[in-house]
């Protein structure tokens, strides 16, 4: 006996489920992103997963991606680099076409991407996440080669920074002084240098116990900063000294050869290895593309991304200006959906659509203690703002928890996972 | 005989267009793409972290709305469901348990 197919029925279930047929009328939309960290990768997946209509194609110079987040654990000794490396095969495999060059500049009026090897790009909408510039000279004497011998570790490249700041604390003998200088607000991953701090004195507690690290910070007050200090004083006692601006903590200068680290009021601290976290802007070609405001940012409608100077591209990640988000890659990643859901929207002569942007971003302290802090945005209606969502988001409970904090580390490791599964899987 | 092939087959059908990357029900909700940088790709959880995929829609209304009156012990999912409208939380549980 054969059933016959219920043709009618699955024409039916066909009809209801399909996509609407105006979307596939519509020419392909050629969508570039130009970089592939958790801003760029992140679109480009989004696109390809959501709106398989869509050209997208991606330009990022380095060949694979090494993650900021987890790069702190490198230093503590818990990842190789290897750990923290992502592969572009997985966005090629969905359909995106990787061009692995720099992307010298951009001709809004043209919509044209200019490469550094000669290409040039044609798009509908851009997408623009090109990350941080470090502002050289903004502390006197930390420049490109001085990073040679006090590492940022602040932009990973191809990882090189982050694992000379290893070699260097592996060199390092017991008993000598780690001395970081942090910046002002804003900047990249605001709890970064403190997660930092902690996982130096991870591995100095375990190696090197007589070890000092000295946190020379810009600012009065820093992000989970009860939390952080809390967990300071249980896992590392004295070692960790945080000195805030207001206690001449703000580096304004560095001398290289002494390994000294001079603050504003003259303070030369000598140092055996140093961390300098310089002021920092939006990467260049978004300042060259005279995106960004007299800040070094780029202001941007908060409902579509787009920027306020030019239209069409919309800015996504650490170089835009978040209102009351943070810099982090939890930010770029949620947004970069919506801006990619409003460029095909606006494209089609649609409006961006309803917007709740979502961050949640882990430290980790020590083995088996994480912190959290959460924090869910909206976009006013005329894009002109972002508000975080009243009683909601909020840092961990303070006090001593610790199964909440063993919890914590293990959800930031499946965050990690999650968000670069998703980035590059 | 059609009415009873209707119903063993239709479903299956319907599964199978739900089914995979390119899931016929269209992109999901923005509110829910919130939940994939811990939920893992398509909900389907990681170490330590719940799947949300499949899960029944009512279940997961039940669960993000107790977080949200503090009536469920959790690490950060009551701060994350107090940010969230009760229409959210609705499309948030329609697409995760219309995933496989």
């Amino acid at each position: 006996m054969t059933n016959p197919v219920p043709r009618r029925a699955l024409l039916a279930a066909a009809a209801l489920l399909a996509a609407p047929a105006p979307l596939r009328a519509q020419p392909s939309l050629r969508l570039v992103v130009i970089g592939g960290g958790f801003g760029g990768a992140s679109a480009a997946s989004f696109a390809r997963r959501n709106h398989p209509d869509v050209q997208v194609t991606l330009v990022e110079p380095q060949r694979a991606f090494v993650t900021c987040p987890y790069g702190n654990l490198l230093l503590g000794g818990e990842r190789r680099i290897g750990q923290i490396t992502h592969s572009y095969d997985g966005l090629r495999a969905r359909g995106v076409t990787v061009i692995h060059d720099r992307a010298a500049g951009v001709d809004a009026a043209a919509r044209r991407v200019r490469l550094a090897g000669g290409q040039s790009l044609s798009y509908d909408r851009l997408i623009l996440s090109p990350g941080i510039a470090l502002r050289w000279g903004a502390i006197e004497g930390y420049d490109e080669a001085a990073a040679g011998l006090m590492p940022h570790a602040w932009v990973p490249g191809d990882g090189s920074q982050t694992l000379l700041l290893r070699r260097q604390l592996e060199a390092m003998p017991d008993g000598g002084v780690v001395g970081l200088a942090i910046p002002a607000n804003p900047f990249r991953c605001p709890p970064g240098p403190y997660e930092r701090i902690s996982m130096i004195a991870h591995y100095l507690k375990r190696h090197k116990p007589r070890s000092k690290i000295l946190a020379l910070d810009a600012k009065e007050g820093f992000s989970k900063q009860g939390l952080f200090q809390d967990g300071w004083r249980a896992l590392y006692g004295d070692m960790i000294e945080w000195v805030p601006g207001n206690r001449d903590g703000k580096v304004v200068r560095v001398d290289v050869r002494e390994r000294v680290l001079e603050t504003e009021f003259g303070t030369r601290h000598k140092v055996d290895v140093a961390n300098i976290i310089p002021p920092q802007s939006a990467a260049a070609i978004a300042r060259e593309a005279g995106l960004a405001n007299d800040t070094g940012w780029v202001p941007v409608d908060t409902r579509s991304f787009e920027a306020r100077a030019a239209a069409g591209i919309h800015v996504i990640g650490d170089a835009n200006i978040p209102g009351p988000m943070p810099k982090s890659g939890y930010i770029a990643s949620t947004t970069a959906r919506q801006a990619v859901a409003s460029a095909i929207a606006l494209h089609r002569g649609q409006n961006p659509p309803e917007a709740v942007y979502f961050n949640t971003c882990y430290s980790h302290v020590g083995e088996e203690y994480g912190i959290s802090v959460v924090g869910i945005f909206r976009p006013n209606a005329d894009g002109t703002a972002i508000v975080e969502v009243p009683n909601s988001g909020g840092v961990s409970p303070r006090g001593d928890l610790p199964a909440q904090r063993r919890l914590e580390a293990l959800h930031a490791d499946a965050w990690y996972d999650s968000i670069t599964g998703y980035m590059f899987g | 005989m059609i009415v009873s092939a209707v119903r063993i087959i239709l479903p299956a059908a319907l599964a199978a267009l739900l089914a995979g990357p390119a899931a016929a029900s269209g992109p999901a909700p923005l509110a829910a793409e919130g939940c994939l940088g811990c939920h893992g790709p398509e909900g389907r959880g990681a170490s330590g972290i719940a799947a949300l995929a499949g899960r029944d829609r009512a279940e997961l209304v039940a669960i993000l709305t107790a977080f949200r009156a503090n009536e469920r012990p959790g690490t950060i999912m009551g701060r994350i469901a107090r940010g969230y409208t009760d229409a959210e939380i609705a499309a948030v549980a329609e697409h995760f348990s219309r995933l496989r």
